[in-house]
């Protein structure tokens, strides 16, 4: 069973129906204990850093997540759910959950035209193969939307790269883990084959 | 690079595509599914659903199309028209809308533009102007008015005013809807569209009057917009979302091909 993360951070309808149309069948989750009979967990979010630690630690689920990743479970974190995986994020100045070592930082740039969120289609570069990213075509362009980005400490970490004024990491992993910026349930065709990879991604890479 | 975004208008009344010209004379024209399932399909970037229904028991119907056009088609969906409160936008959101769209029920009391930008973060709260063109005034410096209710209302305020105050409200985004150009297919209000652009920080749609691809090339560079909203254009068959995609790229904008 794949288990979608629900910490009430965000709209998970759409995460759902994305998985539905690639033929994984996905729950919501709000129990730390079905958290680790999950075949696979599915992290998404939406909203600001603080306040979706605060709700993660209220269920007790930063710990159930950090325990499944540990045991071999794979996990795909979307957006905010990426963004928690690293150690610290400047939204809020919030401590997070430390899988990922590095931290999420805001675009700041003093240009009028470069608009923050950055919010729109834009190419992904896969930089490191990856089960999950295969298939993505050099050119292919995924949706965003966001404030914040991630800053691996380490490169290996480091799996795709998108253009916003400089490169940034639009998708970074480590073992069973996997955490994208972009949506791929809003990516149109592209974004859904990367779901489809991940429903059949046994963790190894 | 973010590329410009190519974003298809559906009118929908009673659970029908309905296109308006000028905001009046408002005739149904098909299915909005089928639609945004052709539009998805052939490469369009986002969608925007416009609730034009006149009813308010019938409205339900509206939430019953977002909800099987999100089931099928994975991209942003936006959905506006008559929107008044969180719960409206929680309603559309828990349909499958990720943006929801307010206008003239955020003209009438601004506060629900902070309210959905609290409930449901800025970035999926856009701002729908309807704009009118006028002569300059002191209470109109911009040159530029905005109305309610379909383009039929004039309500004194200023556009670039407007757009500034909702920008600083949490609006994530504006559409700047000329009434103008709109459904006439003549082009985009270019100088409407260049003002707001330049004095706000967030991604700014142009609206109305596209009628052929060279309009959504000149609002997407001179009118500085970061997206183009095309309706009639597409609906009837004229131009494919493909067929616009590929011009702009042809001439040299950052646009998404599939």
């Amino acid at each position: 069973m794949t288990l979608i993360l629900d910490y009430e951070a965000g709209n998970l309808a759409s995460v759902k129906r994305a998985c539905a149309h690639v033929g994984m069948e996905a729950e919501y989750c709000a129990d730390p204990e079905q958290l680790r009979r999950a075949d696979r967990v599915i992290f998404p979010g939406v909203g600001a850093a603080g306040s979706a630690m605060q709700s993660l630690r209220e269920r007790g689920m930063d710990e159930a997540l950090r325990e499944v990743i540990k045991d071999g479970m794979p996990v795909l974190g979307i957006c905010l759910g990426m963004q928690v995986s690293l150690t610290h994020s400047e939204e809020n100045d919030t401590a997070t959950l430390g899988l990922i070592p590095g931290a999420v930082r805001r675009f700041a740039f003093d240009r009028q035209d470069l608009k923050v969120p950055h919010m729109g289609w834009n190419e992904v570069r896969v930089v490191q193969e990856h089960p999950v990213l295969a298939g993505i075509q050099p050119g292919d362009e995924f949706y965003f939307v966001h404030s914040y980005f991630p800053q691996p400490q380490d490169d290996n970490a480091v799996l795709a790269l998108t253009d916003y004024e400089g490169d940034f990491a639009c998708a970074i992993g480590k073992g069973n883990y996997i955490g994208t910026q972009f949506h791929p349930e809003k990516s149109a065709q592209v974004g859904l084959r990367l779901l489809a990879n991940f429903s059949k991604w046994n963790g190894q890479c | 690079m973010l590329s410009k975004r190519v974003i298809a208008c559906l009118d929908v009344r009673n659970g029908n595509l309905a296109k308006s010209v000028k905001f009046v004379d408002t005739k149904d024209i098909g299915d909005p599914v089928a639609k945004a399932r052709e539009y998805y399909l052939d490469g369009l970037d986002e969608l925007v659903f416009y609730d034009i229904t006149a009813s308010s028991d019938k409205r339900n119907i509206m939430l019953d199309v977002v909800e099987a056009v999100a089931s099928e088609v994975f991209i942003p969906l936006s959905v506006g028209g008559g929107v008044r409160s969180v719960a409206d936008a929680t309603d559309l959101r828990l349909a499958g809308a990720e943006k929801i769209n307010v206008n003239s029920a955020a003209v009438q009391r601004p506060e629900l533009i902070n309210e959905c930008a609290a409930a449901i973060g800025n970035q999926n709260v856009v701002l729908s102007m309807d704009v009118l063109r006028t002569v300059v005034s002191e209470q109109l410096p911009s040159g530029y008015e905005i109305v309610i209710n379909g383009g039929r209302t004039k309500t004194g305020k200023d556009a670039l005013a407007w757009a500034l105050e909702g920008e600083q409200r949490g609006a994530g985004e504006l559409v700047v809807n000329s009434i103008d150009a709109d459904g006439t297919k003549d082009g985009y209000e270019l100088t409407l569209t260049a003002m707001i652009a330049q004095a706000v920080r967030v991604p700014v749609i142009a609206s109305g009057g596209a009628g052929k691809p060279e309009h959504l090339l000149q609002v997407l560079t001179e009118g500085g917009a970061d997206a183009a909203l095309v309706a009639s254009m597409v609906h009837y068959g004229d131009y494919s979302v493909s067929q616009l995609k590929q011009y702009l790229h042809d001439q040299g904008l950052k646009i998404r091909l599939c």
